[in-house]
């Protein structure tokens, strides 16, 4: 038997590669218009910038077009995405949507809910949070224990969600919730997936701050919070069943190797045009890290296209990839060219802004969205070890 | 999951592997014994002159089968310059010289190799390190004739050959063309970067095919070794040591794949290459380290056959440019194109 996981080479079609040159045109516009800063960490949510996102056909690309969708390829919507992201634009108004919630409604939502709720996130209209951890249920997801308690025509929700990034922005939450005891023989039963409008009377979002001193967790509170019957998403109890393709589409994708590319484009900037031997070969293995994981992300990405759910391959591809994002600043930093009172660097404050930023968002880079633990228990069971 | 190949080119390799590179055939050949048998099995079935086109005397596979094939070889550690014959065809063929028969190797490996045909028409100069000298009939050589490059064909039996081994224990000899006749010359389109890129291509396959089989083999281990009354495989350290071994060898895997794409072009594509050999020659180094961790005391012995793949893996990591020399060309590439086009560098040719 051959245990080794295929990450078979992806040739991108035309159309892919001629949507990278349309998005890269839309980012400089919008670069010059003052919007964003490219290579920016911060200021990374706009509404505005989401609306003009949607209009372009860039959000609910691979959806059907009779529920707001452009029926594109997963492959141009990578494109999409990662150039998005190495440019630092403010997606976050839209991607969790466009990447996560977006695909769960299309999939187990009510039809109902289909038609009034993808075509506005295709439009970038709405903001979408996950309420999945709790204060006693964090790597242990179907531990989960705020409830939701059927009643005349809906549920009521009782409990408290935390660690819920962008809660604050977002008007809606697909909420894992809890309607049924775990069973003996299956400890994930039990578990609801929901549609939650954030505006429901009896939600309560507060924030929690980060240690970069900024604000994206928040603990929601919900009590007695009235949900619809048609906010129901799948079977009850049955959400364990749900979780693994949505996980596939969460854990491979760019996000998850290139949030501390920034750092690294100014270390580059730094070393100029002739590199120490030294600092030439610094980059150059980050520089090998990168492309090799771009590859394995786009062949998941090429696997989802194919219909298939690389739930394992998207796991090694977030492992490895979130390591890499979390060592890179630490590299930078050791790398860089000490620059002293004689020799000021107008690129000093990019530099340092960059790096200051990587540094302290790198602890979350292997916690968020599935912890190194989890994914390597994971892939260990991919490997028929547990 | 892969449990198939659907190649018939590639079944032939692995059935002629199965039969005849048995571990024993591998450490006989480490202690000078020709495996006669093997190496009669590919020749009739023209594997080793796979990149050779009819017309020159080979096979005429495609570039893509090629590599698949130095794949399998790397699982199995073939102990016969199958992959050193690929090459030197392929550089002949490169050249339009017709190839012979038997096996070969290519000089030089590393890129400042320092062969010339002189105005007399004989050769000059020496090659380090070169891969199975002593075991070949010919040798390919890249030499440099006045202002050009040229391919000279020569055959070995008038070289003096200096006998060394590599961490492998396979034959790395160092060889002096001096007054050296060859039986054919011609210019070719590539430097000696070219070369040792398509080496290292070459390498990155074999290091793909030993990291496979080493994640095999560790794996099979981690489930059979029972110790604190239960296999190893349930401990939580174990399997994360080995998921960490499962990435390194999908990652070079995939790099492998790069490489091969960019040497299958008519310009080799060196930046591909270049991150290729780095990634792949990490992969090589963490994913061994790991494989000898999981084995215990019994993958430190010579009666097991796990220094097949991971003593390769040493040697091929380091042949061809390793990751150091590999590092600093490409950062030197990112750093002409400036920060500003690194994502545009990045994701060039998609």
């Amino acid at each position: 038997m051959n245990f080794s996981f295929r990450f078979d080479p992806i040739e991108l079609p035309p159309e892919a590669k001629g949507m990278r040159q349309e998005v890269r045109a839309f980012l400089r516009q919008e670069a010059e218009a003052g919007t964003f800063v490219p290579g920016d960490g911060k200021g990374s949510f706009s509404r505005e910038f989401s609306r003009r996102v949607g209009a372009r056909g860039w959000i609910g690309m691979t959806w059907p077009k009779k529920y707001g969708g452009h029926e594109r390829s997963q492959l141009e919507r990578y494109v999409v995405t990662e150039e998005m992201l190495a440019a630092r634009a403010p997606t976050r108004a839209h991607s969790t949507a466009d990447r996560q919630s977006g695909p769960v409604i299309l999939r187990y939502g009510q039809e109902e809910i289909r038609q009034k709720i993808l075509p506005q996130i295709a439009r970038g209209e709405l903001c979408f949070c996950i309420g999945l951890s709790e204060p006693n249920s964090g790597s242990d997801v179907f531990a989960a224990s705020t409830r939701a308690t059927k009643t005349d025509g809906g549920w009521l929700v009782n409990g408290r969600k935390i660690w819920t990034s962008g809660a604050h922005h977002a008007d809606y939450m697909i909420a894992l919730l809890r309607t049924s005891p775990k069973t003996k023989e299956n400890h994930r039963h039990g578990l609801t997936q929901f549609l939650v409008d954030m505006k429901t009377p009896g939600i309560t979002t507060r924030p929690i701050i980060n240690l970069t001193g900024g604000h994206d967790f928040n603990e929601v509170v919900f009590d007695d919070a009235f949900l619809p019957d048609s906010h129901l998403i799948g079977e009850v109890d049955m959400a364990w069943k749900q979780a693994t393709d949505e996980l596939a589409y969460e854990r491979s994708g760019p996000d998850r190797w290139i949030e501390t590319f920034p750092a690294l484009v100014e270390l580059v900037r730094r070393a100029g045009e002739e590199p120490s031997e030294r600092l030439a070969e610094g980059i150059g293995r980050e520089v090998a890290h990168l492309a090799t994981l771009r590859r394995m992300s786009l062949s998941v990405a090429g696997m989802l296209q194919a219909g298939k759910t690389p739930s394992v391959e998207a796991a090694v591809v977030k492992d490895l990839g979130t390591n890499f994002e979390q060592a890179l600043p630490d590299k930078v930093r050791l790398l860089a060219p000490q620059t002293g009172d004689s020799q000021p660097d107008s690129n000093d404050d990019r530099f340092e802004g960059a790096l200051r930023y990587a540094t302290l968002i790198a602890p979350k880079l292997t916690i968020q969205g599935g912890t190194r633990e989890v994914l390597r228990g994971i892939i260990a069971r991919g490997l028929g070890l547990r | 999951m892969n449990d198939s190949t659907d190649n018939i080119i590639v079944d032939t390799a692995t059935r002629i592997f199965q039969d005849l590179c048995e571990p024993a055939t591998i450490n006989d050949a480490e202690k000078g014994v020709w495996p006669k048998a093997l190496w009669e099995a590919l020749e009739e079935s023209g594997l080793p002159l796979a990149w050779v086109p009819d017309n020159l005397g080979g096979a005429g596979a495609t570039m893509a089968d090629g590599f698949a094939v130095l794949r399998v070889a790397g699982r199995f550690a073939v102990p016969v310059p199958l992959a050193e014959t690929l090459m030197a065809g392929w550089l002949l063929a490169r050249a339009g010289i017709s190839v012979p028969g038997g096996p070969m190797t290519v000089a030089p490996v590393h890129a400042d190799g320092h062969i010339v045909v002189g105005n007399d028409g004989k050769l000059a100069g020496r090659a380090r390190h070169v891969p199975f000298a002593r075991n070949a009939g010919h040798l390919a050589a890249l030499a440099r004739r006045g202002g050009e490059l040229v391919v000279a064909l020569v055959a070995a039996a008038d070289l003096p050959i200096s006998q060394a081994t590599s961490l492998a224990g396979e034959p790395n000899d160092d060889v002096s063309f001096e007054g050296a006749l060859p039986t054919a010359v011609q210019p070719v389109s590539l430097d000696q970067e070219g070369l040792v890129g398509f080496g290292a291509a070459v390498r990155l396959q074999q290091m793909a095919g030993a990291l496979e089989k080493i994640l095999e083999q560790s794996v099979q281990h981690a489930l059979d070794r029972t110790q604190f009354g239960r296999p190893i495989a349930k401990f939580q350290a174990v399997q994360h040591n080995l998921a960490t071994l499962a990435g390194e060898v999908a990652a070079a895997s995939a790099a492998a794949d790069a490489a091969a794409e960019a040497c299958s072009q008519p310009e080799i594509g060196l930046a591909e290459v270049a991150i290729a050999k780095v990634r792949g020659g990490e992969a090589a180094g963490t994913g061994a380290a790991i494989a000898h961790q999981v084995h215990g005391a019994m993958g430190f012995t010579y009666e097991h056959s796990l220094h097949h793949a991971t003593r390769r893996l040493w040697a091929w990591r380091e042949e061809f440019g390793n990751e150091t020399m590999w590092a600093q060309r490409l950062g030197r590439m990112v750093a002409a194109h400036g920060a500003d086009q690194l994502w545009s560098f990045i994701t060039q040719g998609s």
